[in-house]
């Protein structure tokens, strides 16, 4: 009998989201889908909204990672100043990226000790009661406290820079509204609300190396598991560094070849368009020069560290060779790979906040500058889950009239959807008993992207995840629930 | 006739007070180190009595202590409980006649009918949201008219003028439809100064001085350290 299995939501990942795979007569499966199902209209209400303001609003997209939202906004609100990225006051410049930094580092270290470590200290088939972030908690206490004091660290810097946690509002258009305090600065090299600098960059390299002792003891799973050719498209400095603030855009396709280099952002319009499927509120994003079909592409970790040329910090670096050499210099297309590339990300923030915080330009007192206003801004981050578009029309009277967002999550869709189909073709095929670890393996593949379903659809909570089994006539047969 | 006494004396909540003659009962609170709660006063305007926040009760009637001179002898009832939820519900019912977004709103620690929900620890409106359909409106060159926040506490139609003393705010229509108007030509003719003090006047984040929102960082905002009222209350030591 055909049956249609339904994951929702997906658990451990940033949103709702949910899964249906279809399976035949012969339990093949027929079709897969991951459907993103908040709705949010955040690029509709923004209009009307004074430009000043959008910084301040469109973060509230998300709780992970709103400090992104803010600098895309901000970004982009430079420009309808008449400010260039690179015509921010040396202070305003470092203070943002020390805030974005700050949050990658928070962030990364969140997905993965409390989001993906569970499925790989445990396993993908053990008792989802176990399986989290307490369990963690309860066998390996080191590694928990390790895992909070990271997350935290981040959190202390974004709190010096924007003010709050969680939605500051440390950059305004055109700069930022403070400077960084001896106090601060002394508080987050030598360690006061979480520990030193020195301490969390050894710990993330530790990170690291946790993470490659794991590959090599598990090889199979994690070289194998949702691995497939795909384009990458990420920001590189204009040196062809891994920068997460600013730079150009690059494109290159799974074999290494550059479909897209030196690009400006602000002429993105050019290059990517999004397609709408009728089944979820998550657009498909394309590179227009490779079509719908063939476009497609991932960004995140993964996706950055096959683009740049190099990562600008000495540890990391290290890192990156021994990732690069792994696949011969050519792009990595390894699902679970972005868990390694995330880990080295987490290191070289780490680095870059260690240098930022000893840069005496934080202290000085140039905050804003202002150029002649213009009705349009592009901005464009690196956000921990990849690649942030946030484009602005203003008006006349400083009111935003339109808004377009391509939030990470979103430009990952058909690479999540592409993973989804791996697990459910490679574990579910064929099988007429579906168990709960083989479902959570669809959702490994999934929360290898770390997706944040929120600001893909531009809801927080948390529902228990229901399995359900519907005959070919669409009733209802089997149900389990956890 | 007799003459006038030098001092006059009265009490608030039992407490000895003196006032000059002629002060109303918020000012003598005031310079007695008593905080009465109020949203449409403003030193050196002409009382409103708009607000109605500053309600006190004196030999069972209930007044507002912005527009009612001190009389001596009086004794006036103010930090209790019942006059207290009174004001709380007024503060609430602000809050759900307007759309008031604070996470995204510049004047957000600076905002005094915020620092007034948060002194009378204000979790959730007991009243409906209305969620009015209203609009940022552009007045003149240099201010955005935010419609949605706004308390018409009046503040802005009897304090903000032209150097010529025109006002550049009035009403429009009575009752729960009344409306901030603004003159577009006078508006315009303000200065950067007066923008910004027109926009300081106001209580919430209704009057918007063009490209400036988010300058003071959170921390060293008006409200952040200290709840509303604290000036006149350490005052009394």
């Amino acid at each position: 009998m055909a049956r249609k299995i339904v994951i929702e939501p997906v658990t451990r990942v940033e949103g709702h989201g949910k899964v249906t795979i279809r399976l035949d007569d012969r339990n093949n499966v027929a079709s897969s889908r991951l459907h993103i199902v908040e709705f949010r209209g955040f690029e509709r209400f923004v209009q009307g909204r004074p430009y000043w303001e959008a910084p301040v609003l469109v973060q509230r997209l998300c709780g992970i990672c709103p400090v992104s939202h803010h600098l895309a906004a901000a970004k982009a609100m430079d420009q309808v100043i008449g400010v260039e990225a690179d015509g921010l006051s040396p202070t305003a410049e470092k203070m943002r990226r020390l805030m974005h930094y700050g949050q990658m580092f928070q962030s990364h270290a969140l997905h993965f000790f409390h989001l993906a470590a569970p499925d790989l200290l445990f396993g993908a088939d053990a008792d989802p009661a176990v399986r989290n972030v307490i369990g963690i908690a309860l066998t390996n206490k080191e590694l928990a406290t390790r895992a909070v004091l990271l997350r935290k660290f981040g959190q202390e810097v974004i709190l010096a820079t924007a003010g709050k946690k969680i939605h500051g509002t440390g950059a305004v258009p055109g700069g930022i509204n403070k400077n960084l305090s001896i106090e601060e600065r002394d508080a987050l090299l030598q360690g006061a609300g979480a520990p030193a600098i020195e301490t969390m960059i050894d710990w993330a390299e530790e990170a690291v190396e946790f993470l490659k002792d794991y590959h090599a003891k598990n090889r199979a799973l994690m070289d194998g598991f949702a691995a497939f050719p795909s384009n990458h498209l990420g920001l590189v400095g204009r040196d062809g560094a891994l920068d997460f603030y600013h730079g150009a855009m690059r494109a290159v396709d799974a074999g290494g070849k550059r479909i897209l280099d030196d690009v400006d952002y602000r002429d993105y319009l050019k290059y990517i368009a999004e397609e709408v499927r009728t089944w979820s509120y998550m657009k498909f994003p394309y590179l227009k020069s490779l079509g719908k079909a063939e476009g497609w592409y991932r960004v995140g970790p993964l996706a950055r560290l096959n683009v740049c040329d190099f990562i600008p910090t000495p540890r990391a670096q290290k890192q990156f060779e021994a990732f690069r050499a792994y696949t011969g210099g050519k792009p990595n297309n390894m699902s679970l790979h972005m868990h390694w590339a995330r880990l080295i990300e987490l290191l070289h923030s780490g680095e870059v906040i260690r240098e930022l915080l000893l840069d005496p330009d934080l202290q000085k007192t140039e905050l804003v500058r202002k150029g002649r206003k213009r009705g349009e801004g592009v901005g464009l981050v690196e956000a921990p889950r990849g690649t942030l578009f946030h484009h602005y029309r203003v008006d006349e009277n400083d009111q935003i009239s339109m808004a377009n967002l391509i939030v990470s999550t979103t430009n990952n869709n058909e690479p999540m959807n592409r993973a989804v189909h791996w697990g459910a073709m490679n574990v579910l095929s064929g099988k007429r008993d579906i168990t709960e670890g083989m479902l959570n393996r669809v959702e490994i593949a999934i929360r290898a992207y770390d997706p944040c379903l929120s600001c893909a659809t531009h809801a927080l909570g948390r529902m228990p995840l229901a399995v359900e089994l519907y005959d070919t006539g669409g009733n209802l047969i089997d149900r389990k629930a956890r | 006739m007799s003459k006038p006494k030098a001092r006059i004396s009265f009490t608030v909540d039992g407490k000895k007070c003196s006032a000059a003659p002629g002060q109303t009962i918020l000012q003598a609170a005031k310079d007695n180190g008593i905080y009465i709660p109020a949203l449409c006063r403003w030193e050196g305007f002409k009382p409103a009595g708009a607000c109605r926040v500053c309600t006190v009760r004196v030999g069972g009637r209930y007044m507002a202590a912005c527009t009612q001179p001190v009389t001596d002898g009086m004794a006036v009832e103010n930090d209790v409980p019942d006059l207290q939820d009174m004001r709380k519900a007024l503060i609430e019912m602000l809050f759900v006649e307007g759309n008031h977004m604070c996470p995204t709103c510049e004047k957000s620690g600076n905002c005094e009918l915020q620092a007034l929900a948060y002194r009378f620890l204000m979790l959730v409106p007991r009243f409906p949201f209305q969620f009015p359909a209203r609009r940022v409106e552009p007045a003149g060159k240099k201010i955005l008219l935010e419609h949605n926040r706004c308390i018409k506490c009046l503040r802005c139609v009897r304090g903000v003028r032209t150097r010529d003393n025109k006002a550049v705010f009035g009403t429009l229509r009575r009752s729960r439809d009344k409306k901030i108007s603004v003159d577009q030509v006078l508006a315009s003719a303000l200065t950067d100064k007066q923008a910004r003090q027109a926009m300081d006047r106001c209580p919430v984040g209704s009057i918007l001085k063009k490209e400036v929102g988010f300058a003071v960082p959170i921390g060293r905002r008006k409200y952040d350290k200290e709840p509303i009222g604290s000036d006149v209350e350490k005052a009394r030591g």
